[in-house]
């Protein structure tokens, strides 16, 4: 076990990769009366495409199959393991990303157990054909629910308008008709491939013992028998650098309509701390302009063109990468026009020393209030652990940052072809 | 486990909640005034917050207001509007980086406060009244939520089951307030409520976080002490409503999914006896994954991707919500119901008493790791006039028993069911 020490945070990390591949992460956190535990896998909505493992060939598999699979890892032969954590005072849950699953509890008490619990139900898959079946109508409610919320179609929409083919562009829940197709087979092969250990990541916050834990998690781990260690063999589809649409728009019943701007970012060529940094860019660009104190998003909310609803965020993964601006407006198309018109002008213009400064310290007091939260810690550090990036080596990036470097960032952003706009419209009916 | 022991000091106008912990890596400040919950005055308790979040006197725009908070290590400042039973409560937030953590040596925390400070009492005023062009913009925004309400169809049916449930009592009344009276609020009409809310409003103020018990005291003394105002105020109880009937309520609109929202009266708030039974009952019912509406309307039946239920502390109200297809109300609205004849039965064993329980003490620690869950949870009990310990309040909560339970099921009332539907019916 080796212990990481963060002496400006006052934080150590424990880790251990075990024999079969797993790495294991501990946080002890002995003020606080939980812990929270979460094992991912390095495995999500835009895995559609592999060679499953022991075999030659390549297979394409239904969409929404990460999140289906998700949800059925809960259900054994002989009971559900929601009622499992019950029973030790643990509550429990999972989600699904374009690259993750995750599973995860939180519990003030019988930690060791619960522990337990997730390494061996996630370790442990049983799929059966009524089970599968039964699933179809609760996950089929889930997509309605997110059919019926503008904020979710603007979101997808969007995607998928900067995307041609990739399956980004794909709902992580996949569709009504799509889930239709999805056997217990089917789940088996992504199970087995995606699932080994060696594929996985756990991390375990709170009020633990880490010499203990990690022995614990060491023998239980020592029990299971995992074949080799497999090489994952993905694939994606070619995709253009340029949008696949730069306009496109639905009509839902919504009171006030929604435009929202999207970026397509160039990730192909960048390694995990460029992508993090580039993150960190992008956010602190986007703040100084369109944050509350920005100039951009002062002329927007003088001219009534946006309201509080306006938002930002850049996300950039391994495969793909975009930005995405907007938000409620009165006026959508006159926003549209407008927020284009500012990302294209944004190399014009330059941050002082002085305004990149506040944006350096907003950056770093959003991540010290970030570390308040042990969900955040354990989710971030293993999303930039599988990225090769360690969580808190971002605070002295965000140190290093200079001025320079968000110019040549926006010199090489905006371009025609990379920004695409959607549109929620109200229904026009009498 | 530590839990945290708050102290509480009377201080002029104000209450003071200090709370020290080394949980976080920030201090959080939250200011909380409550006045009586009333349709006069409710649409500018909505607006007020976003008027004052935009200027004051030394930071007159939102661009130097905003960027004096980013240079604080991006201070974070919000506001809200809640109900608590018959009151409302007007909650600002801060939540500022602890300085030991910083490489700096700057005062952070005195900073911010200052600004906190002017936010709430030196706001931007212009000829005794606030600056006529923020008011107008803020009007526009508050219109536009009001508006929009209805786009979250969730919240949506959950509004509209309250509107019907509680149609005589003030608990009915929206929180960002109505349409025809904020087109009558002026830059100068909203001044003279923003004035009589802080002189007459019961003002509390918690801090959390590493701080130095004696210099957070002065430092809030600069900024929340106010002249005039007791710590007393009005406090309104809710009177006990007893349903002669309930109402079935179904509604229209373009949806894929319909709202199944259902509420019940449990006559039981915050601070009496049989509160922790009734914990541990929604536990049961649908707090949980594993409770009662969870295991028939999802798991056996594959109706709802969720059905859930949870209640209002101070009101005594019970709702329970449920996506389901517009085709599936009947049987959906069945098995609920009998969900909780089976409640009632006392068709539950001791052992899934003995799990709500951990998971309901487990729920309540989990919150009070957190610091807003945790102001909350103080600020609840002294609304209730019942402050106790940590300790004991689990203690309470581990000693319901089955019987606790059902004595709570047989004191619940249906009161409404409300269906979202979509226009094509199916209903029947």
């Amino acid at each position: 076990m080796e212990a990481l020490t963060y002496k400006q945070l006052n934080e150590t990390v424990y880790s251990e990769t075990m024999e079969n591949g797993l790495q294991v992460f501990l946080l002890a956190k002995p003020e606080m009366a939980k812990t929270f535990g979460i094992f991912t896998t390095n495995y999500g909505s835009i895995d559609q495409t592999f060679t499953p493992i022991g075999k030659e060939e390549q297979v394409t598999v239904p969409e929404g199959i990460a999140h289906f699979l998700e949800h059925k890892l809960f259900e054994k032969e002989d009971r559900d393991v929601f009622q499992d954590f019950t029973k030790q005072g643990a509550s429990a849950n999972a989600f699904t990303s374009f690259t993750k699953t995750a599973y995860l509890f939180s519990a003030t008490s019988q930690i060791e157990k619960n522990v337990e619990t997730l390494l061996d139900f996630v370790q442990d898959p049983y799929f059966s054909k009524e089970s599968v079946e039964k699933e179809k109508g609760i996950i089929g409610q889930e997509i309605r629910m997110y059919d019926d919320q503008p904020d979710w179609r603007s979101f997808f929409g969007t995607i998928q308008s900067l995307y041609h083919k990739h399956p980004v562009r794909v709902d992580i829940a996949g569709t009504v008709d799509s889930i239709e197709d999805i056997t217990k087979d089917d789940l088996y092969t992504c199970y087995e491939t995606f699932y080994h250990p060696s594929n996985m990541v756990l991390f375990v916050a709170g009020n633990i013992e880490p010499e203990k834990m990690m022995e614990q998690i060491r023998s239980n781990q020592n029990r299971k028998e995992f074949k080799g260690i497999p090489k994952i063999e993905r694939f994606y589809p070619e995709e253009p650098a340029e949008v696949a649409k730069s306009e496109a728009s639905i009509t839902m019943p919504v009171t006030t309509a929604k435009a929202m701007i999207g970026v397509k970012e160039d990730v192909s060529a960048l390694d995990g701390a460029e992508l993090v940094r580039a993150e960190l860019l992008s956010g602190m660009i986007l703040d100084y302009y369109f944050s509350k104190s920005g100039e951009f998003y002062e002329q927007l909310y003088k001219e009534d063109l946006i309201d509080s609803s306006f938002q930002y965020e850049t996300e950039l993964d391994r495969q793909f990468g975009f930005t995405i601006l907007g938000g409620d407006s009165r006026k959508p198309d006159e926003l549209a026009a407008r927020v284009k018109e500012m990302l294209h002008q944004l190399k014009d213009n330059h941050i002082s020393e002085e305004d990149f400064k506040r944006m350096k310290r907003k950056k770093i007091g959003q991540f010290m209030r970030a570390l308040n939260s042990m969900e955040f810690i354990a989710n971030q550090f293993t999303h930039y652990h599988m990225l090769g990036v360690d969580l808190f080596d971002v605070l002295p990036t965000i140190e290093s940052l200079t001025t320079s470097d968000a110019d040549q960032y926006v010199e090489n952003w905006i371009k025609e072809d990379s920004i695409s706009v959607f549109q929620v419209n109200p229904q026009t009916n009498a | 486990m530590k839990i945290t022991k708050e102290t509480v000091r009377d201080k002029q106008g104000y209450r003071l909640h200090i709370l020290p912990t080394t949980k976080y890596k920030t201090v959080s400040i939250v200011a909380k005034f409550k006045a009586p919950l009333k349709r006069e005055g409710i649409t500018e308790r909505a607006l007020l917050p976003h008027v004052l979040h935009k200027a004051t006197n030394n930071h007159p725009n939102v661009r130097l207001l905003q960027s004096a908070l980013e240079d604080l290590y991006g201070t974070g400042f919000s506001s809200d509007g809640s109900k608590k039973g018959e009151n409302h409560v007007l909650s600002f937030r801060m939540e500022v980086v602890n300085e030991s953590y910083l490489n700096e040596s700057e005062p952070i925390l005195e900073k911010a406060l200052n600004i906190f400070h002017d936010v709430l009492f030196n706001p931007k005023v212009v000829d005794n009244g606030f600056d006529e062009a923020i008011v107008k913009r803020e009007k526009q925004t508050l219109e536009q939520k009001i508006t929009s309400i209805k786009d979250d169809k969730m919240s949506y049916a959950n509004l509209r089951l309250i509107d019907n449930m509680c149609e005589e009592e003030p608990y009915s009344l929206h929180v960002h307030g109505y349409l025809e009276d904020l087109k009558k609020i002026t830059a100068k009409s909203l001044y003279e409520h923003y004035l009589g809310m802080i002189e007459n409003d019961v003002l509390d103020v918690y801090v959390i976080g590493g701080v130095d018990e004696a210099g957070i005291e002065a430092l809030s003394d600069q900024t929340f002490t106010r002249v005039n105002s007791d710590n007393q105020g009005e406090h309104l109880e809710s009177e006990p409503f007893h349903p002669t009937e309930s109402k079935e309520i179904v509604e229209r609109e373009e949806v894929n999914q319909g709202k199944l929202h259902i509420g019940y009266r449990t006559h039981i708030k915050f601070g009496d006896d049989d509160y922790y039974a009734l914990q541990i009952f929604n536990g049961l019912f649908g707090g949980f994954p594993s409770s009662k509406l969870f295991m028939n309307v999802r798991e056996k039946h594959s109706l709802a991707y969720y059905a859930a239920s949870r209640f209002e502390s101070h009101k005594g109200l019970l709702l329970v919500f449920s996506g389901v297809d517009p085709k599936d109300y009947n049987q959906a609205k069945s098995i609920i119901l009998d969900q909780m004849e089976a409640m009632k039965q006392g068709d539950f064993s001791d052992e899934q008493v003995t799990d709500a329980k951990e998971q309901v003490v487990n729920q309540l620690q989990e919150t009070m790791d957190n610091a807003n869950g945790l102001i909350e949870v103080l600020y609840h009990q002294m609304l209730s006039g019942s402050t106790i310990q940590s300790e004991e309040l689990m203690e309470n909560i581990r000693n319901v028993t089955k019987e606790d339970v059902v004595k709570v099921a047989e004191k619940i009332e249906l009161d409404t069911i409300y269906f979202l539907t979509s226009q094509e019916g199916g209903d029947e």
